[in-house]
């Protein structure tokens, strides 16, 4: 997303062009690039958490349900599913607050400010998180 | 006027921020619930045949298999750059798009077969 950040990248061909060092722990150097990495990092996870829910899906289909669940209530399993669900939710307020920066929304002329598309998209996360819950555990 | 050459790049990214919203809005509840709540024992497991009826719901099987190929394209994308950015093997870009894409590809053909399978 970001190569300009890294450096080194540009596709200057000439021999005698100044190369410098690459920076192997340029996300070291400030807060900013190391939040930035572990946002990208949030990928990793949201891999993760579609297999979990592939491997889920799997077990209701082929009526495994009590060996996923044993499975799931494995220490490291747990552990694992933490980690998920906290990088999930830094991916999701992070992309969530994103849109007004990637779209700019003009109504009568005017923008609409910031604060009223993240407060729209997080609207929608609490509601369709409620509505999962509430079809999920409805008995 | 020197013609465009034509680019997967927009539709890769368009795949990208359409799988961040879903995962935002879709995986924090269900790794919360499946992965967290039910295995520690604050919120019971369903019942096996409730999950069955709701995963055999054809509105349930077009969700979970549009939220997981989205999901996984969104996964590939960024793990493309990042890798390229933290171990600084921008160089292979092409090898690399080819191995996070295909992987994301296999997926979705396996979760397309899982949904489209009936039971």
């Amino acid at each position: 997303m970001t190569r300009e950040m890294t450096g080194g990248m540009t596709g200057d061909t000439r021999a005698d062009a100044y190369r410098p060092r690459r920076d192997r722990l340029w996300f070291t150097r400030s807060r900013g690039y190391t939040v930035f990495v572990l946002r990208e990092l949030t990928s990793v996870f949201v891999a993760w958490s579609i297999v979990f829910l592939l491997m889920l899906v799997d077990a209701v289909l082929g009526g495994s349900l009590p060996e996923f669940a044993a499975l799931a209530a494995r220490p490291w399993m747990i552990a694992l599913n933490v980690v998920a669900l906290a990088a999930t939710v830094f991916h999701a307020v992070t992309f969530l607050n994103l849109a007004p920066k990637a779209t700019v929304v003009r109504l009568d002329g005017r923008r609409v400010p910031a604060w009223m598309i993240q407060g729209g998209n997080h609207t929608a996360w609490a509601l369709v998180s409620l509505l999962i819950a509430y079809v999920v555990l409805r008995s | 006027m020197t013609p465009r050459r034509r680019t997967p790049e927009p539709y890769l990214w368009l795949l990208f921020t359409g799988g961040g919203v879903v995962a935002a809005l879709v995986l924090p509840v269900v790794v919360l619930l499946f992965g967290v709540l039910m295995p520690l024992g604050v919120v019971d497991w369903p019942d096996a045949a409730h999950l069955r009826a709701l995963a055999g719901h054809g509105l349930v099987r077009i969700a979970l298999a549009v939220v997981v190929v989205l999901c996984l394209f969104h996964a590939a994308h960024r793990l493309r750059f990042t890798s390229e950015e933290l171990l600084g093997i921008g160089r292979f870009d092409r090898l690399i798009a080819v191995v996070c894409y295909g992987g994301a590809l296999a997926g979705s053909i396996v979760a397309v077969r899982m949904m489209t399978y009936m039971s």
